[in-house]
């Protein structure tokens, strides 16, 4: 295919991604550098009162917003450097509070406390959703063949259901004396509260992301069992290899390819996590990365949203992905080489 | 034929995995399962922390709220009868009534008829025929377990959770066009072209991919609030402002997908020999007349298959929807979250309860018909990735 017709179809998708990714990129690199904000002016203000005999009159300097011919507000945008990213980052309080050992002064400061529960979610599904993936894909590839339809029917519903909606359906039976909550309450004789804490809000946002994307691992991997080569299994068998080692060194070795596949996809997805911070209402104790842009986008009570911090964190919350994705991406650039 | 020996699994290995397995899928369905229930009950009864109150109703019930065992009986033999029909009836007259090439239409219109019908027999004719034959059946006709459709009610006439369901349906309608038009052209285009160019496209698609969307949308927000400023000079008075639009949600959207539709159908496209448009080709064609007349009629599995994802990315969809739109605009996802917002009383939270239940109600009628293209999809891209 020729490279002219070749643009002609990738034209409109490239057009696409161009204008409404890249460009968004460049203008949220530029917006980090300047903050919009009114023009003030100070005003005298003359202010009287009735008196007797004269009137009481006061003269006051007053600081107020200049408007234009059409009554609204006069704007100007400065360049601020990097006051935008310390304004975000906080670094003197984040060394002070270390330099006390604080830990828990530390997960005050928003930046940190939203890094810190994104890698750790991040980290912590990762091998959860492998590993319950895994399992449901051996299960069912050992089960009768009449029920792998249903059990792939039930599993594909928490996949596809709306996030936001997933979270909220997990929170409905923990809130209050939630169905979940009146059952360990029963069973431990205790009082529990699962939404007074931080960290069972966090131990319920990493239940219903495994809930939520196990489903997807599970088909991936199911996919793959079915083109394990048998005469590997039987000659394993003839070797006196126990089940466990046909697992380890035959079925495993196999799905590989995939397990790296669901890695790296799972990787971005949980990097992004949001929905549960909305689903849980958790804002008060755990928030994510993306929550933090998002909540600088939102307006303030006087309607006015925080560009130039939103996309200050925008940009460190890039900065992240692309550190975590350099890895794979070069193993990638390194297959190409390799086989081209 | 049975397995050899050495292969056959000893007893209790067979219970542990099919235990774990019917421990999953209880723990897979439980919680929509149970929000679903919860939704047909009075609060005091959704909120009981003794899940029989939960399921069988008895303050729903006392509230004079309720199904007997007639009605139970009736119902489900009526909800039989519409799936058998649907499955033995329907399809043949879908083939009688509409012209051939058109069948897609005639679906269209066959579906959308006979969740009509559903709906008034159900909704309509039923609870009026139960309510003159429940007296006369004694201990049948009275009510066995507590359900009030109030919320739904509630949520759907009084909240006006219509319009958002109107919202909902025009971005992912236009998601699902425009993504699948534009992604199709590229995905093939992709897909025959060896070059270096088109690998670090994919390249790039990829990274894209992985972006939050958080980034994106604070390079949308302040240039969206002020497109009508800035282009003035170009457009003068008629220029749009494009914060509020649904239009402009759609495009974002149809944007954002872009990366992953495209490798979706790269690897579909793939998987289409091409030894099928070379053939066309030396026979005189172009290359969009390969496409047009060879690959379009074998592409519809394919394409159908990033059409659910992308109507699921759509639908599913808080953090765009909810920045970019205003509250006239605004679609299913991001009105429910703004149910919290209030100060919520016991009866607000299950109407929220039974917003989200209908919110994924279209979902799981999805999966139901679509399962298949689902799991071909969601395996497509690891195959050929």
């Amino acid at each position: 295919m020729r490279t002219k017709t070749f643009i002609a179809f990738v034209g409109p998708s490239l057009f696409l991604m161009l204008v409404f990714i890249a460009a968004p990129l460049v203008t949220v690199f530029w917006n980090s550098f300047h903050v919009t904000k009114p023009v003030y002016e100070f005003v005298d203000v003359e202010t009287c009162t009735p008196g007797f005999p004269t009137q009481v009159c006061t003269t006051s300097r007053k600081q107020l917003p200049v408007l234009d011919e059409f009554g609204e507000l006069v704007t100007k945008t400065d360049f601020v450097g990097l006051e935008s990213y310390r304004n975000v980052l906080e670094l003197e309080r984040l060394w002070t509070v270390l330099g006390d050992w604080d830990w828990r002064a530390a997960n005050n400061i928003k930046f940190w406390q939203a890094l810190r529960f994104t890698l750790l979610f991040t980290l912590v599904t990762m091998p959860l959703v492998i590993g319950v993936g895994l399992m449901i894909a051996l299960t069912v590839n050992t089960t009768l063949s009449a029920i792998r339809g249903p059990v792939i029917f039930v599993s594909l519903l928490p996949f596809i259901i709306t996030p936001v909606i997933g979270a909220l359906s997990i929170r409905w039976l923990f809130i209050g004396d939630g169905i979940l909550t009146a059952a360990m309450e029963w069973y431990t004789g205790r009082d529990i509260a699962m939404f007074a804490q931080g960290w069972t809000i966090e131990l319920m946002m990493y239940l219903y992301r495994v809930w939520h994307v196990a489903p997807f691992a599970f088909i991936v991997f199911y996919a793959g069992l079915q083109t394990v080569n048998q005469d590997a299994i039987e000659a394993a068998v003839i070797d006196g290899a126990s089940r466990f080692q046909r697992l380890r060194f035959v079925v495993i070795p196999h799905l590989m390819p995939l397990i790296v596949f669901v890695t790296l996809i799972h990787l971005m997805d949980a990097y992004r996590v949001f929905e549960e911070i909305v689903g849980f209402s958790s804002q008060a104790h755990v928030i994510s990365l993306q929550w933090l842009t998002y909540d600088f986008l939102q307006p303030d009570e006087a309607g006015t949203r925080a560009i130039s911090r939103a996309s200050a964190s925008a940009m460190l919350t890039m900065v992240g992905i692309v550190v975590l994705l350099v890895l794979p991406l070069r193993r990638a650039w390194r297959d190409r080489r390799g086989t081209g | 034929m049975s397995a050899p020996k050495a292969l056959q699994r000893p007893w209790q290995l067979s219970l542990l995995s099919n235990g774990f397995l019917a421990f999953w899928c209880l723990v897979a369905a439980f919680p929509i399962v149970w929000i679903a229930i919860m939704s047909f009950k009075t609060p005091f009864d959704a909120f009981s922390s003794n899940p029989f109150n939960v399921i069988l109703g008895p303050a729903t019930r006392d509230a004079g709220l309720g199904l007997s065992l007639a009605d139970i009986i009736v119902g489900l033999a009526l909800a039989w009868a519409l799936v058998w029909t649907a499955i033995k009836w329907l399809p043949d007259q879908v083939e009688r009534f509409t012209p051939r090439g058109q069948a897609l239409i005639g679906w269209i219109v066959a579906t959308l008829a006979y969740g009509v019908v559903a709906l008034v027999l159900f909704v309509g004719l039923m609870p009026v025929a139960m309510s003159v034959i429940n007296p006369l059946l004694g201990p049948l006709g009275r009510d066995a377990i507590g359900l009030t459709t109030e919320h739904y009610e509630a949520v759907w006439i009084d909240r006006n959770f219509t319009r958002n369901f109107g919202n909902s349906m025009l971005v992912t309608a236009g998601v699902v066009s425009i993504s699948l038009t534009v992604g199709t052209l590229a995905g093939y285009g992709l897909a025959r072209s060896g070059s270096d160019l088109a690998f670090w496209l994919l390249i790039i698609a990829l990274i894209f991919r992985a972006l939050p969307h958080s980034v994106l949308v604070a390079g949308y927000l302040p240039v969206f609030i002020k497109s009508a400023e800035i282009l003035r000079p170009i457009f003068g008075e008629a220029a749009p402002v494009f914060y509020g639009k649904p239009w402009a949600v759609i495009i974002v959207l149809v944007s954002i997908n872009q990366p992953f539709t495209i490798w979706m159908l790269r690897s579909f496209f793939h998987n289409i020999p091409s030894e099928l448009d070379e053939a066309a080709r030396v026979d005189g064609c172009s290359h969009f007349q390969a496409f047009r007349r060879v690959i379009m009629p074998v592409m519809w599995p394919g394409v159908i298959t990033a059409a659910l994802f992308s109507f699921l990315l759509a639908y599913n969809d808080f953090l765009v929807t909810s920045l970019l739109l205003d509250g006239r605009n605004m679609t299913m996802v991001p009105a429910i979250a703004g149910m919290f917002n209030r100060e919520t009383t016991a009866s607000d939270e299950v109407q929220a309860i039974a917003a989200a239940v209908s919110i994924t109600a279209p979902l799981f009628v999805l999966v139901l018909v679509f399962q298949r293209q689902i799991v071909s999809g969601l395996t497509a891209g690891a195959v050929k990735g």
